[in-house]
Protein backbone atom coordinates (compact mmCIF):
# COMPACT_ATOMS: atom_id res chain seq x y z
CA UNK A 1 0.00 0.00 0.00
CA UNK A 2 1.22 3.73 -1.12
CA UNK A 3 0.61 5.63 1.96
CA UNK A 4 1.31 9.42 1.25
CA UNK A 5 1.49 12.21 4.28
CA UNK A 6 2.04 15.58 3.96
CA UNK A 7 3.77 17.70 6.29
CA UNK A 8 5.49 21.32 6.61
CA UNK A 9 8.05 22.84 8.67
CA UNK A 10 6.47 25.78 11.47
CA UNK A 11 8.24 27.58 14.06
CA UNK A 12 9.08 25.38 17.70
CA UNK A 13 5.99 25.67 19.68
CA UNK A 14 7.96 27.25 22.75
CA UNK A 15 9.55 29.77 20.43
CA UNK A 16 8.17 33.82 20.81
CA UNK A 17 6.79 34.17 17.73
CA UNK A 18 6.65 37.93 16.87
CA UNK A 19 6.09 40.50 14.08
CA UNK A 20 9.21 42.74 13.94
CA UNK A 21 9.90 46.26 13.09
CA UNK A 22 9.79 45.56 9.38
CA UNK A 23 6.26 43.90 9.97
CA UNK A 24 8.09 40.18 9.22
CA UNK A 25 7.24 37.28 11.33
CA UNK A 26 10.22 36.05 13.06
CA UNK A 27 10.86 33.70 15.99
CA UNK A 28 14.68 34.31 16.41
CA UNK A 29 16.97 31.56 16.47
CA UNK A 30 14.67 29.72 17.69
CA UNK A 31 14.47 25.90 15.65
CA UNK A 32 11.30 25.14 12.93
CA UNK A 33 10.13 21.71 13.76
CA UNK A 34 7.51 19.18 11.82
CA UNK A 35 4.38 20.90 12.27
CA UNK A 36 2.93 19.25 15.62
CA UNK A 37 -0.05 18.19 14.73
CA UNK A 38 1.77 16.33 11.65
CA UNK A 39 3.85 14.11 13.40
CA UNK A 40 0.77 11.89 14.15
CA UNK A 41 0.10 11.62 10.35
CA UNK A 42 3.27 10.44 9.72
CA UNK A 43 3.27 7.84 12.83
CA UNK A 44 -0.19 6.21 11.67
CA UNK A 45 1.33 5.80 8.39
CA UNK A 46 4.09 4.02 9.03
CA UNK A 47 2.24 1.97 11.33
CA UNK A 48 0.11 0.99 8.87
CA UNK A 49 3.34 0.68 6.32
CA UNK A 50 4.58 -2.11 9.39
CA UNK A 51 1.36 -3.93 9.59
CA UNK A 52 0.34 -4.23 5.95
CA UNK A 53 3.66 -3.78 3.77
CA UNK A 54 3.83 -0.83 0.62
CA UNK A 55 5.93 2.54 1.37
CA UNK A 56 5.42 5.84 2.52
CA UNK A 57 6.04 8.88 0.64
CA UNK A 58 6.40 12.35 2.73
CA UNK A 59 5.19 15.78 0.88
CA UNK A 60 5.63 19.29 1.60
CA UNK A 61 4.65 22.17 -0.50
CA UNK A 62 6.83 24.98 0.44
CA UNK A 63 10.35 26.65 0.29
CA UNK A 64 13.25 25.12 1.43
CA UNK A 65 12.75 26.04 5.35
CA UNK A 66 9.98 22.44 4.81
CA UNK A 67 13.45 20.60 4.01
CA UNK A 68 13.87 19.98 7.75
CA UNK A 69 10.06 18.35 8.36
CA UNK A 70 10.63 16.25 5.50
CA UNK A 71 14.00 15.21 6.53
CA UNK A 72 12.05 14.55 10.01
CA UNK A 73 9.94 12.22 7.96
CA UNK A 74 12.74 10.68 6.89
CA UNK A 75 14.36 9.99 10.30
CA UNK A 76 11.09 8.75 11.50
CA UNK A 77 11.59 5.93 8.62
CA UNK A 78 9.28 7.72 5.52
CA UNK A 79 10.93 6.14 2.39
CA UNK A 80 10.92 9.05 0.19
CA UNK A 81 10.76 12.84 0.58
CA UNK A 82 9.39 15.28 -2.03
CA UNK A 83 9.05 19.35 -2.03
CA UNK A 84 7.07 20.86 -4.88
CA UNK A 85 8.06 24.48 -5.00
CA UNK A 86 7.62 27.65 -7.66
CA UNK A 87 8.60 31.24 -7.13
CA UNK A 88 4.62 31.68 -8.21
CA UNK A 89 3.23 29.65 -5.15
CA UNK A 90 4.64 32.13 -2.95
CA UNK A 91 1.45 33.94 -1.61
CA UNK A 92 -0.74 30.80 -2.63
CA UNK A 93 -3.34 29.61 -0.25
CA UNK A 94 -4.65 26.61 1.31
CA UNK A 95 -6.15 25.63 -1.85
CA UNK A 96 -3.63 26.36 -4.20
CA UNK A 97 -1.06 24.29 -2.25
CA UNK A 98 -4.11 21.33 -2.15
CA UNK A 99 -4.27 21.35 -5.77
CA UNK A 100 -0.17 21.21 -6.33
CA UNK A 101 -0.11 18.32 -3.69
CA UNK A 102 -2.95 16.74 -5.38
CA UNK A 103 -1.49 16.62 -8.91
CA UNK A 104 1.93 15.27 -7.42
CA UNK A 105 0.00 12.48 -5.65
CA UNK A 106 -2.00 11.94 -8.92
CA UNK A 107 1.15 11.27 -10.67
CA UNK A 108 2.21 8.73 -8.43
CA UNK A 109 -0.81 6.83 -9.93
CA UNK A 110 -0.86 3.83 -6.80
CA UNK A 111 -1.58 5.94 -3.32
CA UNK A 112 -4.16 4.28 -1.66
CA UNK A 113 -4.23 6.99 1.70
CA UNK A 114 -3.23 10.21 2.48
CA UNK A 115 -2.24 10.95 5.47
CA UNK A 116 -2.39 14.36 7.38
CA UNK A 117 -2.05 16.61 10.48
CA UNK A 118 -5.31 18.17 11.42
CA UNK A 119 -3.77 21.43 11.01
CA UNK A 120 -1.10 23.78 10.49
CA UNK A 121 0.11 25.62 13.37
CA UNK A 122 1.35 28.47 12.32
CA UNK A 123 -1.84 29.51 10.08
CA UNK A 124 -4.17 26.76 11.01
CA UNK A 125 -6.82 27.05 7.98
CA UNK A 126 -7.72 23.99 8.86
CA UNK A 127 -8.45 23.40 4.72
CA UNK A 128 -4.95 21.84 2.97
CA UNK A 129 -6.63 18.58 3.43
CA UNK A 130 -10.50 19.00 2.26
CA UNK A 131 -8.89 20.96 -0.79
CA UNK A 132 -6.74 17.91 -1.27
CA UNK A 133 -9.82 15.37 -1.26
CA UNK A 134 -11.97 17.50 -3.66
CA UNK A 135 -9.17 18.17 -6.17
CA UNK A 136 -8.14 14.29 -5.97
CA UNK A 137 -11.95 13.44 -5.55
CA UNK A 138 -11.32 11.07 -3.04
CA UNK A 139 -13.78 11.20 0.37
CA UNK A 140 -12.34 12.96 3.54
CA UNK A 141 -12.46 11.47 7.15
CA UNK A 142 -11.42 14.29 9.47
CA UNK A 143 -10.58 14.57 13.22
CA UNK A 144 -9.36 10.89 12.59
CA UNK A 145 -8.00 9.10 16.39
CA UNK A 146 -8.52 5.79 15.24
CA UNK A 147 -8.28 3.42 12.49
CA UNK A 148 -10.58 0.79 13.28
CA UNK A 149 -10.58 -1.52 10.41
CA UNK A 150 -8.62 -1.45 6.73
CA UNK A 151 -8.53 -3.64 3.92
CA UNK A 152 -6.00 -2.46 1.16
CA UNK A 153 -7.31 -5.45 -0.94
CA UNK A 154 -11.03 -5.05 -0.32
CA UNK A 155 -10.05 -1.19 -0.76
CA UNK A 156 -11.98 -0.25 2.60
CA UNK A 157 -11.37 0.94 5.88
CA UNK A 158 -13.31 2.24 8.63
CA UNK A 159 -12.17 4.99 11.13
CA UNK A 160 -13.35 6.61 14.64
CA UNK A 161 -13.49 10.71 14.12
CA UNK A 162 -13.71 12.57 17.81
CA UNK A 163 -15.54 15.05 17.64
CA UNK A 164 -17.32 17.46 19.92
CA UNK A 165 -20.24 15.18 21.09
CA UNK A 166 -18.37 12.04 21.32
CA UNK A 167 -16.57 9.35 18.71
CA UNK A 168 -18.43 8.97 15.45
CA UNK A 169 -17.31 5.66 13.39
CA UNK A 170 -17.74 5.93 9.50
CA UNK A 171 -16.79 3.46 6.74
CA UNK A 172 -15.82 4.41 3.65
CA UNK A 173 -13.80 2.95 0.35
CA UNK A 174 -10.27 4.00 -0.35
CA UNK A 175 -8.19 5.91 -1.99
CA UNK A 176 -9.37 8.83 1.40
CA UNK A 177 -7.56 11.62 2.00
CA UNK A 178 -7.50 11.39 6.48
CA UNK A 179 -6.49 14.13 9.09
CA UNK A 180 -5.88 12.75 13.00
CA UNK A 181 -6.08 13.89 16.05
CA UNK A 182 -3.46 13.48 18.34
CA UNK A 183 -5.18 10.67 20.40
CA UNK A 184 -4.20 8.60 17.30
CA UNK A 185 -0.59 7.44 18.58
CA UNK A 186 2.44 8.06 20.33
CA UNK A 187 4.97 9.55 17.29
CA UNK A 188 8.10 7.63 18.12
CA UNK A 189 11.54 9.03 17.72
CA UNK A 190 13.39 9.60 15.21
CA UNK A 191 16.17 6.58 15.27
CA UNK A 192 20.05 6.96 15.19
CA UNK A 193 20.07 5.08 11.55
CA UNK A 194 17.15 7.27 10.87
CA UNK A 195 18.60 10.54 11.44
CA UNK A 196 21.82 9.29 9.81
CA UNK A 197 20.17 8.31 6.59
CA UNK A 198 18.23 11.91 6.70
CA UNK A 199 21.17 13.64 7.08
CA UNK A 200 22.54 12.14 3.88
CA UNK A 201 19.00 12.36 1.56
CA UNK A 202 18.81 14.44 -1.47
CA UNK A 203 15.32 15.71 -1.52
CA UNK A 204 13.81 15.99 -5.28
CA UNK A 205 12.16 19.45 -5.69
CA UNK A 206 9.07 19.41 -8.38
CA UNK A 207 7.93 22.61 -9.73
CA UNK A 208 4.29 23.62 -11.08
CA UNK A 209 5.49 22.64 -14.81
CA UNK A 210 6.98 19.34 -13.87
CA UNK A 211 3.05 18.71 -12.31
CA UNK A 212 1.52 20.60 -15.40
CA UNK A 213 0.52 23.16 -13.54
CA UNK A 214 0.68 27.39 -13.44
CA UNK A 215 1.22 29.73 -11.47
CA UNK A 216 -2.21 31.45 -12.55
CA UNK A 217 -4.02 28.21 -11.50
CA UNK A 218 -2.81 26.99 -8.18
CA UNK A 219 0.14 30.21 -7.02
CA UNK A 220 -0.19 33.12 -5.34
CA UNK A 221 -2.52 35.30 -8.50
CA UNK A 222 -5.17 32.54 -7.83
CA UNK A 223 -5.21 33.15 -4.05
CA UNK A 224 -8.84 33.69 -3.14
CA UNK A 225 -7.65 35.12 0.19
CA UNK A 226 -4.70 37.50 1.12
CA UNK A 227 -3.10 38.76 4.39
CA UNK A 228 -3.88 42.63 4.57
CA UNK A 229 -1.98 42.71 7.89
CA UNK A 230 0.26 40.42 10.73
CA UNK A 231 0.29 41.65 14.18
CA UNK A 232 1.80 40.82 17.80
CA UNK A 233 -2.20 41.51 19.84
CA UNK A 234 -2.13 44.06 22.16
CA UNK A 235 -0.79 42.66 25.62
CA UNK A 236 -3.12 43.68 28.90
CA UNK A 237 -1.27 43.37 31.11
CA UNK A 238 -3.04 40.89 33.30
CA UNK A 239 -2.21 43.06 36.98
CA UNK A 240 -1.70 39.71 38.98
CA UNK A 241 -3.86 40.00 42.85
CA UNK A 242 -1.88 37.10 44.76
CA UNK A 243 -5.09 36.47 47.49
CA UNK A 244 -3.32 35.64 50.35
CA UNK A 245 -5.27 34.63 53.78
CA UNK A 246 -4.36 32.23 57.00
CA UNK A 247 -6.68 29.28 55.90
CA UNK A 248 -7.36 27.90 52.41
CA UNK A 249 -11.25 28.65 53.38
CA UNK A 250 -10.56 32.31 53.80
CA UNK A 251 -8.73 32.73 50.69
CA UNK A 252 -11.56 31.32 48.85
CA UNK A 253 -14.15 32.88 50.22
CA UNK A 254 -12.12 36.23 49.40
CA UNK A 255 -11.72 35.16 45.90
CA UNK A 256 -14.99 34.22 45.18
CA UNK A 257 -16.21 37.44 46.55
CA UNK A 258 -13.78 38.87 43.58
CA UNK A 259 -15.23 36.87 41.08
CA UNK A 260 -18.70 37.51 41.78
CA UNK A 261 -18.16 41.28 42.02
CA UNK A 262 -16.50 40.54 38.27
CA UNK A 263 -19.63 39.13 37.22
CA UNK A 264 -18.06 35.86 35.63
CA UNK A 265 -19.84 33.73 37.87
CA UNK B 1 -27.12 39.56 -2.20
CA UNK B 2 -27.66 37.67 1.45
CA UNK B 3 -25.78 36.23 3.86
CA UNK B 4 -26.27 32.48 4.51
CA UNK B 5 -25.47 30.95 7.99
CA UNK B 6 -25.59 27.29 8.87
CA UNK B 7 -27.14 26.32 12.18
CA UNK B 8 -25.67 22.96 12.94
CA UNK B 9 -27.39 20.38 14.96
CA UNK B 10 -26.81 17.17 16.93
CA UNK B 11 -29.89 15.19 17.77
CA UNK B 12 -32.02 17.48 17.49
CA UNK B 13 -29.95 20.49 19.80
CA UNK B 14 -28.33 23.46 17.82
CA UNK B 15 -24.95 23.74 18.44
CA UNK B 16 -24.23 27.31 20.73
CA UNK B 17 -22.08 28.80 18.34
CA UNK B 18 -24.52 28.32 15.51
CA UNK B 19 -26.09 31.15 16.87
CA UNK B 20 -22.84 33.16 17.62
CA UNK B 21 -22.58 32.55 13.53
CA UNK B 22 -25.93 33.89 13.20
CA UNK B 23 -25.20 37.25 14.91
CA UNK B 24 -22.09 37.71 13.19
CA UNK B 25 -24.13 37.09 9.76
CA UNK B 26 -26.26 40.00 11.00
CA UNK B 27 -23.37 42.23 11.57
CA UNK B 28 -22.51 41.29 8.21
CA UNK B 29 -25.69 41.64 6.69
CA UNK B 30 -26.29 45.24 8.07
CA UNK B 31 -22.81 46.38 6.59
CA UNK B 32 -22.80 44.59 2.61
CA UNK B 33 -27.16 44.19 2.56
CA UNK B 34 -29.35 41.89 2.47
CA UNK B 35 -31.23 39.18 4.27
CA UNK B 36 -29.53 36.49 6.51
CA UNK B 37 -30.62 33.37 5.65
CA UNK B 38 -30.02 30.24 7.73
CA UNK B 39 -29.71 26.88 6.24
CA UNK B 40 -30.48 24.18 8.20
CA UNK B 41 -29.35 20.39 7.60
CA UNK B 42 -30.85 17.50 8.71
CA UNK B 43 -34.15 15.04 9.88
CA UNK B 44 -36.96 15.73 11.86
CA UNK B 45 -35.33 18.91 12.76
CA UNK B 46 -37.98 21.78 11.12
CA UNK B 47 -38.18 22.95 15.31
CA UNK B 48 -34.33 24.12 14.24
CA UNK B 49 -36.05 25.87 11.90
CA UNK B 50 -37.62 27.51 13.94
CA UNK B 51 -35.46 28.30 16.16
CA UNK B 52 -33.40 30.25 13.58
CA UNK B 53 -36.29 32.19 12.89
CA UNK B 54 -37.10 33.11 16.37
CA UNK B 55 -32.93 34.00 16.34
CA UNK B 56 -33.78 36.29 13.68
CA UNK B 57 -33.02 34.75 10.70
CA UNK B 58 -34.61 36.51 7.42
CA UNK B 59 -35.83 33.31 6.33
CA UNK B 60 -34.41 29.62 6.33
CA UNK B 61 -33.38 26.74 3.50
CA UNK B 62 -34.39 23.88 5.32
CA UNK B 63 -33.19 20.14 4.26
CA UNK B 64 -34.85 17.46 5.84
CA UNK B 65 -34.03 14.09 4.69
CA UNK B 66 -32.93 10.69 5.88
CA UNK B 67 -29.65 10.80 4.10
CA UNK B 68 -28.59 13.81 6.33
CA UNK B 69 -29.68 12.67 9.67
CA UNK B 70 -26.47 11.83 11.18
CA UNK B 71 -23.32 14.36 9.91
CA UNK B 72 -21.58 13.44 6.84
CA UNK B 73 -18.93 15.64 5.04
CA UNK B 74 -19.70 14.55 1.46
CA UNK B 75 -23.74 15.44 1.70
CA UNK B 76 -23.75 18.40 3.48
CA UNK B 77 -20.87 19.98 1.34
CA UNK B 78 -22.68 18.92 -2.39
CA UNK B 79 -25.70 20.14 -0.65
CA UNK B 80 -24.09 23.71 0.84
CA UNK B 81 -22.51 24.20 -2.28
CA UNK B 82 -25.52 23.70 -4.58
CA UNK B 83 -27.10 26.15 -2.27
CA UNK B 84 -24.40 28.55 -3.26
CA UNK B 85 -24.37 28.07 -6.86
CA UNK B 86 -28.43 28.27 -6.96
CA UNK B 87 -28.69 31.37 -4.46
CA UNK B 88 -25.24 33.36 -4.80
CA UNK B 89 -25.03 35.03 -1.20
CA UNK B 90 -22.19 37.28 -0.76
CA UNK B 91 -20.98 35.00 2.11
CA UNK B 92 -21.49 31.79 4.53
CA UNK B 93 -20.96 31.89 7.71
CA UNK B 94 -20.70 28.72 10.41
CA UNK B 95 -19.05 27.98 13.54
CA UNK B 96 -15.56 27.07 13.67
CA UNK B 97 -16.44 23.43 14.90
CA UNK B 98 -15.47 20.40 13.41
CA UNK B 99 -18.53 20.08 10.96
CA UNK B 100 -18.41 23.53 10.46
CA UNK B 101 -14.91 23.65 9.66
CA UNK B 102 -15.16 20.77 7.60
CA UNK B 103 -18.40 21.69 5.88
CA UNK B 104 -17.23 24.92 4.41
CA UNK B 105 -13.90 24.03 3.85
CA UNK B 106 -14.66 21.79 1.58
CA UNK B 107 -17.51 23.34 0.15
CA UNK B 108 -15.73 26.76 -0.54
CA UNK B 109 -13.18 24.63 -2.58
CA UNK B 110 -15.75 23.69 -4.60
CA UNK B 111 -17.38 27.16 -5.16
CA UNK B 112 -14.17 29.12 -5.68
CA UNK B 113 -15.17 30.80 -2.44
CA UNK B 114 -12.44 32.78 -0.39
CA UNK B 115 -12.38 30.96 2.87
CA UNK B 116 -11.49 32.93 6.13
CA UNK B 117 -11.39 29.97 9.10
CA UNK B 118 -11.75 30.52 12.91
CA UNK B 119 -12.35 34.26 13.02
CA UNK B 120 -12.54 36.34 16.26
CA UNK B 121 -13.11 39.89 14.67
CA UNK B 122 -15.17 40.81 11.44
CA UNK B 123 -15.45 44.45 10.38
CA UNK B 124 -16.11 45.56 6.89
CA UNK B 125 -14.80 48.49 5.21
CA UNK B 126 -15.63 50.21 1.65
CA UNK B 127 -17.83 46.89 1.23
CA UNK B 128 -14.97 44.58 2.20
CA UNK B 129 -14.99 42.24 4.72
CA UNK B 130 -11.88 42.10 7.15
CA UNK B 131 -11.85 39.08 9.47
CA UNK B 132 -9.18 38.54 11.98
CA UNK B 133 -7.89 35.33 12.59
CA UNK B 134 -5.49 34.51 15.41
CA UNK B 135 -1.89 32.82 14.07
CA UNK B 136 0.92 31.14 15.42
CA UNK B 137 -1.00 29.20 17.88
CA UNK B 138 -2.35 32.81 19.16
CA UNK B 139 1.14 34.70 19.09
CA UNK B 140 0.06 36.84 16.50
CA UNK B 141 -2.85 38.48 14.89
CA UNK B 142 -3.72 38.51 11.12
CA UNK B 143 -6.10 40.42 8.73
CA UNK B 144 -7.82 38.74 5.63
CA UNK B 145 -9.47 39.92 3.12
CA UNK B 146 -10.80 37.72 0.47
CA UNK B 147 -11.08 38.18 -3.13
CA UNK B 148 -13.49 35.98 -4.66
CA UNK B 149 -17.23 36.51 -5.10
CA UNK B 150 -18.22 34.62 -2.30
CA UNK B 151 -16.57 34.80 1.24
CA UNK B 152 -16.76 31.69 3.54
CA UNK B 153 -16.41 31.94 7.50
CA UNK B 154 -15.90 30.09 10.33
CA UNK B 155 -16.38 31.92 13.96
CA UNK B 156 -14.51 31.05 17.11
CA UNK B 157 -17.01 29.93 19.52
CA UNK B 158 -17.56 32.90 22.16
CA UNK B 159 -15.83 35.50 20.13
CA UNK B 160 -19.31 36.56 18.37
CA UNK B 161 -22.47 37.64 20.47
CA UNK B 162 -25.50 35.18 19.61
CA UNK B 163 -29.09 37.57 19.59
CA UNK B 164 -31.69 36.97 21.61
CA UNK B 165 -33.94 34.68 20.55
CA UNK B 166 -37.90 35.37 20.70
CA UNK B 167 -39.75 32.40 20.42
CA UNK B 168 -43.01 34.37 18.92
CA UNK B 169 -41.37 35.07 15.90
CA UNK B 170 -41.87 32.24 13.89
CA UNK B 171 -42.52 31.76 9.96
CA UNK B 172 -42.44 28.88 7.15
CA UNK B 173 -38.90 27.66 5.59
CA UNK B 174 -38.05 26.99 2.41
CA UNK B 175 -38.18 23.04 1.78
CA UNK B 176 -34.73 21.92 -0.46
CA UNK B 177 -33.78 19.03 -1.29
CA UNK B 178 -30.07 17.10 -1.29
CA UNK B 179 -27.92 16.50 -3.66
CA UNK B 180 -26.55 13.50 -3.55
CA UNK B 181 -29.06 10.45 -3.26
CA UNK B 182 -27.74 7.29 -0.84
CA UNK B 183 -26.18 5.63 -3.20
CA UNK B 184 -23.83 8.54 -4.28
CA UNK B 185 -22.41 8.46 -0.53
CA UNK B 186 -19.32 6.70 -0.57
CA UNK B 187 -19.09 7.04 3.45
CA UNK B 188 -21.22 5.47 5.95
CA UNK B 189 -22.25 5.90 9.59
CA UNK B 190 -21.38 2.42 11.30
CA UNK B 191 -22.19 3.86 15.00
CA UNK B 192 -21.88 6.75 17.12
CA UNK B 193 -20.29 6.64 20.70
CA UNK B 194 -21.73 9.82 22.71
CA UNK B 195 -19.06 11.30 24.93
CA UNK B 196 -19.91 11.26 28.66
CA UNK B 197 -22.10 14.31 28.27
CA UNK B 198 -21.35 17.67 30.49
CA UNK B 199 -20.85 21.20 29.51
CA UNK B 200 -18.45 21.17 25.63
CA UNK B 201 -15.29 22.71 26.33
CA UNK B 202 -15.39 25.38 23.28
CA UNK B 203 -19.11 26.51 24.44
CA UNK B 204 -18.38 26.79 28.18
CA UNK B 205 -18.72 30.14 29.89
CA UNK B 206 -16.52 28.65 32.78
CA UNK B 207 -13.40 25.73 32.85
CA UNK B 208 -12.00 24.58 35.83
CA UNK B 209 -8.66 23.21 34.47
CA UNK B 210 -6.06 20.95 35.87
CA UNK B 211 -2.71 19.62 35.62
CA UNK B 212 -0.20 17.13 36.35
CA UNK B 213 -0.09 18.46 39.64
CA UNK B 214 -3.85 16.63 39.97
CA UNK B 215 -1.79 12.96 40.02
CA UNK B 216 -4.50 10.74 39.23
CA UNK B 217 -7.85 10.30 37.80
CA UNK B 218 -9.20 10.27 41.39
CA UNK B 219 -7.96 13.74 41.74
CA UNK B 220 -10.09 15.10 39.33
CA UNK B 221 -12.96 14.39 41.39
CA UNK B 222 -12.75 17.76 43.32
CA UNK B 223 -12.32 19.69 39.72
CA UNK B 224 -15.39 17.99 38.88
CA UNK B 225 -16.93 18.96 42.38
CA UNK B 226 -15.97 22.73 41.58
CA UNK B 227 -17.35 22.28 37.93
CA UNK B 228 -20.17 21.53 38.88
CA UNK B 229 -21.32 24.11 41.35
CA UNK B 230 -20.50 26.31 38.58
CA UNK B 231 -22.10 24.74 35.63
CA UNK B 232 -18.60 24.33 34.33
CA UNK B 233 -16.94 22.55 31.92
CA UNK B 234 -13.40 20.39 32.98
CA UNK B 235 -9.96 21.03 31.20
CA UNK B 236 -6.66 19.42 31.25
CA UNK B 237 -3.09 19.90 30.44
CA UNK B 238 -1.56 17.73 27.59
CA UNK B 239 0.74 16.27 31.05
CA UNK B 240 -2.70 15.26 32.70
CA UNK B 241 -3.88 13.92 29.54
CA UNK B 242 -0.82 12.27 28.79
CA UNK B 243 -0.25 10.66 32.03
CA UNK B 244 -3.46 9.18 31.36
CA UNK B 245 -5.59 11.07 34.32
CA UNK B 246 -8.45 12.18 32.15
CA UNK B 247 -9.06 11.77 28.02
CA UNK B 248 -8.04 14.06 25.22
CA UNK B 249 -11.02 15.72 24.82
CA UNK B 250 -10.38 17.51 27.55
CA UNK B 251 -7.08 19.00 26.86
CA UNK B 252 -6.81 22.76 26.44
CA UNK B 253 -4.00 24.17 24.23
CA UNK B 254 -1.79 24.40 20.95
CA UNK B 255 -3.07 20.38 20.64
CA UNK B 256 -5.82 20.29 22.25
CA UNK B 257 -8.86 22.53 22.06
CA UNK B 258 -9.02 26.95 22.20
CA UNK B 259 -11.20 28.11 24.61
CA UNK B 260 -11.89 31.14 25.42
CA UNK B 261 -14.32 31.34 28.78
CA UNK B 262 -15.26 34.34 31.24
CA UNK B 263 -13.40 32.25 33.86
CA UNK B 264 -10.84 29.80 33.64
CA UNK B 265 -9.73 28.28 36.73
CA UNK B 266 -6.27 26.66 36.41
CA UNK B 267 -5.55 24.09 39.14
CA UNK B 268 -1.76 22.81 39.52
CA UNK B 269 -1.19 23.95 36.12
CA UNK B 270 2.72 25.38 35.14
CA UNK B 271 1.12 27.78 32.11
CA UNK B 272 3.92 26.25 29.80
CA UNK B 273 3.43 28.14 25.85
CA UNK B 274 1.77 25.48 24.73
CA UNK B 275 -0.99 25.68 26.75
CA UNK B 276 -1.66 29.35 27.08
CA UNK B 277 -1.38 28.79 23.01
CA UNK B 278 -5.21 27.21 24.45
CA UNK B 279 -6.58 29.73 27.07
CA UNK B 280 -4.84 33.00 26.72
CA UNK B 281 -8.18 34.92 25.65
CA UNK B 282 -10.43 33.92 28.32
CA UNK B 283 -11.56 37.17 30.17
CA UNK B 284 -10.51 36.07 33.91
CA UNK B 285 -8.06 33.93 35.09
CA UNK B 286 -7.80 32.18 38.22
CA UNK B 287 -3.98 30.36 39.06
CA UNK B 288 -4.10 27.93 41.99
CA UNK B 289 -0.45 26.26 42.14
CA UNK B 290 2.23 25.52 44.94
CA UNK B 291 4.93 27.61 43.20
CA UNK B 292 5.27 31.15 43.68
CA UNK B 293 7.34 31.19 40.43
CA UNK B 294 5.25 29.24 38.04
CA UNK B 295 4.56 31.06 34.43
CA UNK B 296 0.52 30.47 35.14
CA UNK B 297 0.67 33.76 37.39
CA UNK B 298 1.94 35.60 34.43
CA UNK B 299 -1.72 35.51 32.67
CA UNK B 300 -3.26 35.74 35.55
CA UNK B 301 -6.02 38.06 37.52
CA UNK B 302 -5.89 36.12 40.89
CA UNK B 303 -3.73 33.50 42.20
CA UNK B 304 -3.45 31.73 45.42
CA UNK B 305 -0.35 30.19 46.52
CA UNK B 306 -0.93 26.93 47.71
CA UNK B 307 -2.37 23.16 47.77
CA UNK B 308 -5.19 22.47 45.13
CA UNK B 309 -6.25 19.21 47.11
CA UNK B 310 -7.10 22.50 49.71
CA UNK B 311 -8.02 25.35 47.99
CA UNK B 312 -10.41 23.38 45.37
CA UNK B 313 -12.54 21.92 48.06
CA UNK B 314 -12.70 25.34 49.66
CA UNK B 315 -13.53 27.14 46.37
CA UNK B 316 -16.72 24.79 45.80
CA UNK B 317 -17.72 25.55 49.58
CA UNK B 318 -17.19 29.58 49.21
CA UNK B 319 -19.36 28.98 45.50
CA UNK B 320 -21.70 27.02 47.38
CA UNK B 321 -22.72 29.19 50.03
CA UNK B 322 -22.19 32.39 47.62
CA UNK B 323 -24.39 31.46 45.26
CA UNK B 324 -26.72 29.16 47.37
CA UNK B 325 -26.42 26.33 44.81
C1 LIG C 1 4.48 20.29 20.41
C2 LIG C 1 3.93 20.41 21.79
C3 LIG C 1 2.57 20.60 21.96
C4 LIG C 1 2.02 20.72 23.24
N1 LIG C 1 0.68 20.91 23.37
C5 LIG C 1 0.15 21.10 24.60
C6 LIG C 1 -1.24 21.35 24.79
O1 LIG C 1 -2.02 21.36 23.83
N2 LIG C 1 -1.70 21.57 26.03
C7 LIG C 1 -0.88 21.55 27.13
O2 LIG C 1 -1.37 21.77 28.24
N3 LIG C 1 0.42 21.29 26.99
C8 LIG C 1 0.96 21.05 25.76
N4 LIG C 1 2.29 20.76 25.65
C9 LIG C 1 3.06 20.45 26.89
C10 LIG C 1 3.56 21.66 27.64
O3 LIG C 1 4.82 22.02 27.12
C11 LIG C 1 3.72 21.33 29.14
O4 LIG C 1 4.56 20.21 29.27
C12 LIG C 1 2.41 21.04 29.86
O5 LIG C 1 1.44 22.01 29.55
C13 LIG C 1 2.66 20.99 31.34
O6 LIG C 1 1.50 20.60 32.01
P1 LIG C 1 1.26 20.92 33.53
O7 LIG C 1 1.20 22.38 33.74
O8 LIG C 1 0.09 20.12 33.93
O9 LIG C 1 2.50 20.24 34.23
P2 LIG C 1 3.77 20.87 34.94
O10 LIG C 1 4.48 21.79 34.02
O11 LIG C 1 4.51 19.72 35.51
O12 LIG C 1 3.18 21.77 36.07
C14 LIG C 1 2.60 21.29 37.21
C15 LIG C 1 2.41 22.48 38.15
O13 LIG C 1 1.68 22.07 39.29
C16 LIG C 1 2.21 22.71 40.44
N5 LIG C 1 1.85 21.87 41.59
C17 LIG C 1 2.40 20.69 41.98
N6 LIG C 1 1.72 20.18 43.03
C18 LIG C 1 0.74 21.05 43.32
C19 LIG C 1 -0.30 21.07 44.28
N7 LIG C 1 -0.50 20.08 45.15
N8 LIG C 1 -1.13 22.15 44.29
C20 LIG C 1 -0.97 23.16 43.42
N9 LIG C 1 -0.01 23.18 42.49
C21 LIG C 1 0.82 22.13 42.42
C22 LIG C 1 3.68 22.85 40.17
O14 LIG C 1 4.20 23.96 40.90
C23 LIG C 1 3.70 23.08 38.66
O15 LIG C 1 3.67 24.47 38.35
C24 LIG C 1 2.86 20.64 24.37
C25 LIG C 1 4.23 20.46 24.21
C26 LIG C 1 4.77 20.36 22.94
C27 LIG C 1 6.25 20.18 22.79
N1 LIG D 1 2.55 23.65 2.76
C1 LIG D 1 2.16 22.43 3.12
N2 LIG D 1 2.73 21.34 2.57
C2 LIG D 1 2.33 20.11 2.93
N3 LIG D 1 1.38 19.85 3.81
C3 LIG D 1 0.79 20.89 4.39
C4 LIG D 1 1.12 22.23 4.08
N4 LIG D 1 0.34 23.05 4.82
C5 LIG D 1 -0.45 22.26 5.53
N5 LIG D 1 -0.19 20.95 5.29
C6 LIG D 1 -0.89 19.77 5.85
O1 LIG D 1 -2.27 20.03 5.88
C7 LIG D 1 -2.77 19.97 7.22
C8 LIG D 1 -3.79 21.09 7.40
O2 LIG D 1 -3.12 22.33 7.31
P1 LIG D 1 -3.84 23.73 7.25
O3 LIG D 1 -4.94 23.62 6.27
O4 LIG D 1 -2.74 24.67 6.78
O5 LIG D 1 -4.28 24.04 8.66
C9 LIG D 1 -1.51 20.07 8.10
O6 LIG D 1 -1.58 19.35 9.29
C10 LIG D 1 -0.46 19.42 7.23
O7 LIG D 1 -0.52 18.02 7.40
Amino acid sequence: MHIVTITKSTPDTAAPVEVDAAGNVTWGDAPVVVNPWDEYAIEEALRLREAHGGSVTVISVGPELDNDALKHGVAMGCDAPLRIWDDALDGADAFGLARAAAAAIAQMGDVALVITGKEAVDVNTDALHLGLARALGWPALTFVSRIVEIDPEARTITIERLIEEGRQVVASRLPAVLSVVKDINEPRYPSFKGVRIAARTEIPVRSLADLGLSGDEVGGAAARTRRTAIYNPPQEAAALELIAAGSAAEAASLLVDKLIAEGVV
Amino acid sequence: MSVFVLIEQFNGRAAPVSWEALGAAQQLAEAVGGPVTAVVFGHNVGDMAQAAFAHGADDVLLADHATLASYRLEPYAALLAGLVEAHKPRVVVAGATTRGRDVLGSAAFDVGAGLLADVTALDVADGAIQATRPVYAGKLLSTEVSAADVTFITVRARAFQAPEPDPGRRAEPVTVSPVLSEDEIVTKEARFEGAAGGVSLTDAAIIVSGGRAVGSPEGFAPLHALADVLGAAVGATRAAVDAGYIPYAHQVGQTGKVVSPDLYIACGISGAIQHQAGMRTAKVIVAINKDPDAPIFKLARYGIVGDLFEIVPALTQAFRAKLGR
